[in-house]
């Protein structure tokens, strides 16, 4: 019987070794613990995907490591959970993770009814589809009585439903619980479609496809997915940080700061660099941080036209144009409420 | 006080500290519950099931108009369950007792072969013949433009199997054949591949246990029973049907009733090969609402019933079996 | 007509066990000939497939070209460090195979002597198992669970999910067969509730439920979560197979315990469990060895164990994502060598299970 007991002693050594997380001053404990835990996806290319060394990139990605520069200084200082799309709602809650930055849609429930919230706008999307070439599929009305393959656990069910009735097009969706099961059935041929936000198809067509060549996407979108980092309820400090960080990002390709030349505009003639970068006010305070906040993130990452191009534009292999991720004075719609 | 006294005190005692030890315990989770989701700002209750679903189900054998709540969503999930399950377990038997018969017989190839089917299927999970069943279905079949047809009227392919559904239209009885339609396939009935996985894979993996427990009784059926009925000049079969199968039964029944619980918990798995049953619904809508005590407690409750649905009703047809 | 009679003795060398086991009757000659048939045809064309035309080395092109007719166990040559370990980093693989190989060298050990003393063995070999996977001390890197996967992971959770579950299930066992109506009314309420409820409902409950069950502001990992998960589960199927084993155990044992003045406690620790424990030893075996096939669900809660680990080492692969079913042969080897090795291991202690008391 003793034995048996003593068979506990593994089980609690497990138990020290999960990460304690606390769930609620998150800033306090992020800068305790020097270190932002940062939920993402388990793979996606462009937002958040590790290499076979085990480093993560992508638009999700950058987000985090500014945060993490701005709060404890180092954009390294990371500890990375990739998360599926059942789990990813619960780790934040239960506080598991710090901040869930993984491509996930800001939706009135989700925003009202989970216990979190929404930071702000990182990248605009639309629901699409994608279909094999060789059916000959141009446009989603001709999806009629179509199979299509989804994954459970997002947005893209609800939309794919509202769409089916809207265009009473009797589409079925097959479901599957892991994003890995659902790309596997559609590319083995079991749906004739792919649905999910246009970026991500843009993403698997470049890096799940064996041939991109034979499949195309559809070019309706038929949905709204704004994509931004989630945090919990309850937390405005660390809702006001992580908000703000976004912010000074898009902030800085507006003012022209970008990671190159960050140290330079630190003795710019424009006001409002010198602000954000703290030079001339401590900004920081009120956010309780230090007044170099804004100028370490731009610095660990650079500004967000910087960002969009390393991961999703021209210095990507997906080259997606920016459309309506341009700042709002170039017609798009990123803005950034002023930083002052 | 006398010492039977004493000793009914002291389990008094000992009963009152157990229960207070275990309500105090569940008044602390209870507690630390309903403040977490306060604190979460998630609602609890279950009106959440009277709004409508954000989510079609495909694979449906009742009609669910658009926007239907969650509840009728909860049902057809429930319905495909009862709908994998309900043919597997009859699938099953046959096929176990086939398997355990052949374990059982004089011909040393057949009983080798069923020993060792029992013995590969057996050490093999579950959820990996799921997969590996799903699999087979999805890729090595041939898409639907190029399905394998029997006549006109069957069609095989990976959308599934197709077959025609007598209806009554116009007051006459009529076949419903399959036709492609678009992308897909309407009229008839079908058999989606995620439906055929879970039933073969359930099947072939309940079967090696189920032979085993036929095998048991048939061996548990004493000698001089056997050895009697050879006396009186019956052949084998004779023997077979009249004395030893009677008496095994009685003998298979609780073991079978074990492992038909056992299949009906195991199709919980369906969400690996993305069949909608009643976990795999339930956890779509845990995702969508948020309400996860609600959801989790009601897939226990609906598994729970059907375990002392399937209990009672073996029970009743032991009873049933003793009269005869 | 034939009178049920014992095999005779002799093997397939003489002629007469060929005419009895193969040729008894018409009926029988006829199947045996079918069944020779079949098993020509089908063997032949499997050896094809898995042998002949097969392709062995990592060239996804080649196996490309073989367009299923023959098997390519490249993919097996290509991915087989991801699938048996998973998303562990690849420089510190030595570690987490170093500390497979001990895990299944003292289970082999377990299972062929079991002896009391093992015990500490096994203790040691949690610690050094875990420093290993975990890292952190001895100048080893930290690596945290969420990044184990693969083999260590499921002998992980079956080891410390049976060595959780079996206390639990021993006081469940007895609290069942207690004299006091409450403790054996809540004994039952729980191991039924708990085999009542398939195990994925568990696991969901230990995944969504748990850190709503916990305080504000403590939190527990993925692994510890599914652990518990697994420890509840497996507590009420085993608390079932210790309640055998304690009725097995003559009551005059009890009553000569308390004959020489030993309480309850003491006479279960010291009488009546280790004889429960005894006699039940094939059954716990049997539970080891199901708890092993069990953790392959933890898939569904995002675990990696050895069969989500071949789910993420091809699904994310466009070359060798055709591949999956020499993936699943290769694993479902591997879960039937461990599975049917202890079985057949544990098939010794049957014909031992003799009663101790007389």
């Amino acid at each position: 019987m003793s034995a048996s007991a003593l068979r506990l002693a593994p089980l609690l050594l497990a138990l020290l070794l999960s990460p304690l997380a606390r769930a609620g001053k998150t800033l306090d404990a992020v800068k305790a613990r020097k270190e932002v835990i940062c939920g993402v996806s388990t793979g996606l290319a462009g937002f958040s995907a590790s290499d076979s060394k085990g480093n993560w990139l992508g638009l999700d990605v950058d987000i985090c490591k500014a945060i993490a520069a701005a709060v404890v200084g180092d954009r390294g200082r990371v500890r990375w959970t990739p998360l599926n799309a059942q789990q990813r709602f619960a780790s934040l809650q239960s506080g598991e993770i710090d901040l869930l930055s993984r491509n996930t849609s800001w939706t009135l429930t989700r925003d009202a009814s989970l216990g979190l919230h929404f930071t702000g706008i990182v990248f605009y999307d639309g629901q699409g589809f994608m279909v094999a070439k060789k059916s000959k599929i141009s446009a989603a009305r001709q999806l009629a009585n179509a199979e299509v393959c989804v994954q459970s656990g997002t947005t893209t069910e609800k939309n794919l439903s509202d769409y089916s009735r809207a265009q009473n097009l009797k589409m079925k969706p097959v479901v599957f619980e892991s994003f890995e099961a659902s790309l596997k059935a559609f590319f083995s041929g079991r749906c004739p479609a792919y649905t999910t936000d246009a970026t991500s198809l843009a993403a698997i067509l470049q890096k799940e496809a064996r041939n991109p060549g034979d499949y195309t996407i559809l070019p309706e979108l038929i949905s709204k997915e704004p994509l931004g980092p989630v945090v919990r309820r309850g937390d405005d400090e660390w809702f006001a940080v992580v908000k703000w960080v976004v912010y000074a990002l898009i902030e800085a390709e507006e003012l022209g700061i970008t990671q190159a030349n960050a140290d330079a505009q630190r003795a710019s003639a424009n006001p409002a660099v010198l602000r954000l970068l703290g030079v001339s006010e401590d900004l920081g305070k009120s956010l309780q941080l230090d007044r170099d906040w804004a100028y370490r993130a731009i610095k660990a990452v650079g500004n967000y036209g910087e960002i969009y191009e390393r991961n999703l534009g021209s210095g990507s292999t997906l080259k997606l144009p920016r459309g309506a991720n341009r700042l709002w004075s170039k017609g798009g719609l990123i803005y950034a409420p002023p930083l002052r | 006080m006398s010492s039977a006294a004493k000793r009914r005190r002291r389990a008094l005692i000992y009963q009152l500290l157990t229960v207070a030890v275990l309500a105090a315990a569940l008044t602390v989770l209870v507690r630390n519950t309903a403040q977490n989701l306060r604190l979460r700002g998630i609602p609890s209750g279950f009106d959440f099931l009277f709004q409508g679903a954000g989510f079609d189900i495909g694979d449906s054998l009742i009609a669910v108009a658009a926007g239907a709540p969650y509840w009728q969503a909860l049902l057809v999930g429930l319905v495909n369950t009862l709908r994998v399950a309900l043919p597997a377990i009859v699938l099953t038997t046959l096929l176990g007792t086939a398997l355990g018969l052949g374990r059982l017989s004089r011909n040393f190839l057949l009983r080798s072969f069923c020993g060792a089917y029992v013995e590969a299927f057996r050490n093999i999970p579950l959820l990996l013949q799921l997969l590996a069943w799903y699999f087979v279905l999805t890729d090595l079949l041939p898409p639907m433009e190029d399905a394998w047809r029997a006549g006109e009227a069957i069609f095989l392919s990976k959308s599934g199997l197709a077959f025609p559904v007598p209806v009554v239209q116009g007051g006459k009885w009529m076949l419903d054949l399959p036709r492609r339609e678009g992308l897909g396939i309407s009229g008839g009935g079908t058999l989606t591949p995620e439906f055929l996985a879970v039933l073969l894979g359930l099947v072939f993996y309940s079967a090696a246990y189920f032979a085993e427990t036929v095998r048991a009784g048939f061996n548990a059926v004493p000698l001089a029973q056997k050895q009697a009925a050879a006396t009186l000049g019956l052949t084998r079969s004779q023997a077979l049907v009249s004395v030893t199968l009677p008496q095994a039964l009685r003998l298979i029944m609780p073991p079978a009733t074990n492992q038909y619980l056992s299949l009906i918990k195991n199709s919980s798995l369906a969400i690996a090969v993305g069949y909608p049953d009643l976990v795999s619904v339930a956890n779509t809508t845990l995702n969508q609402t948020g309400r996860a005590v609600e959801c989790v407690s009601l897939i226990m409750l609906v598994y729970l019933c059907l375990s002392l649905a399937t209990s009672l009703l073996m029970h009743w047809f032991e009873r049933r079996m003793a009269w005869r | 007509m034939a009178i049920a009679r014992k095999t005779v003795v002799a093997g397939p060398t003489s002629l007469a066990w060929w005419r009895e086991n193969l040729f008894p009757d018409r009926g029988n000659s006829l199947l045996t000939l079918l069944i020779v048939a079949a098993l020509v045809w089908g063997l032949s064309r499997i050896f094809d497939w898995a042998l002949i035309s097969a392709q062995f080395r990592p060239d996804a092109e080649a196996c490309r070209a073989l367009a299923h007719a023959g098997a390519c166990w490249g993919v097996i040559a290509e991915k087989h460090v991801q699938i048996l370990f998973g998303r562990y980093p690849y420089e510190e693989m030595w570690r987490p195979l170093t500390a497979t190989l001990l895990l299944l060298a003292l289970l082999a050990l377990t299972f062929l002597r079991p002896r009391g003393r093992l015990a500490a063995a096994w203790v040691l070999a949690a610690a050094v198992v875990l420093t290993l996977m975990g890292g952190g001390l001895f100048g080893l890197s930290q690596v945290g669970p969420e990044r184990w996967g693969g083999l260590p992971l499921t002998l992980l959770l079956s080891l410390g999910g049976m060595a959780g579950a079996l206390p639990l299930g021993v006081l469940l066992a007895l609290g069942r067969r207690s004299e006091l109506p409450a403790v054996r009314a809540v004994a039952s309420i729980y191991i039924e509730l708990v085999r009542g409820v398939p195990l994925v409902s568990l696991l969901f409950l230990a995944s969504f439920l748990l850190p709503l069950f916990l305080p504000q502001g403590m939190g527990l990992g993925v692994l510890a979560r599914v652990l518990i998960g697994l420890i509840l589960f497996a507590a009420a199927y085993l608390a079932e197979v210790v309640r055998g084993g304690l009725q097995a155990v003559s009551e005059t044992q009890r009553l000569a315990a308390a004959a020489l003045g030993l309480g309850y406690w003491q006479t279960q620790r010291w009488v009546i469990l280790p004889q429960a424990l005894h006699l039940a030893l094939p059954a716990l075996m049997n539970s080891f060895i199901a708890t092993i096939k069990e953790t392959s669900v933890v898939t569904v809660v995002s675990l990696y164990e050895l069969t989500g680990a071949l789910s993420l080492a091809l699904s994310g692969d466009a070359d060798w994502r055709p591949f999956f079913l020499e993936g699943y042969l290769f694993i479902a080897a591997i879960y039937w060598l461990i599975c049917f090795s202890l079985s057949r291991a544990s098939l010794r202690f049957e014909t031992r299970a003799i009663p101790l008391a007389r």
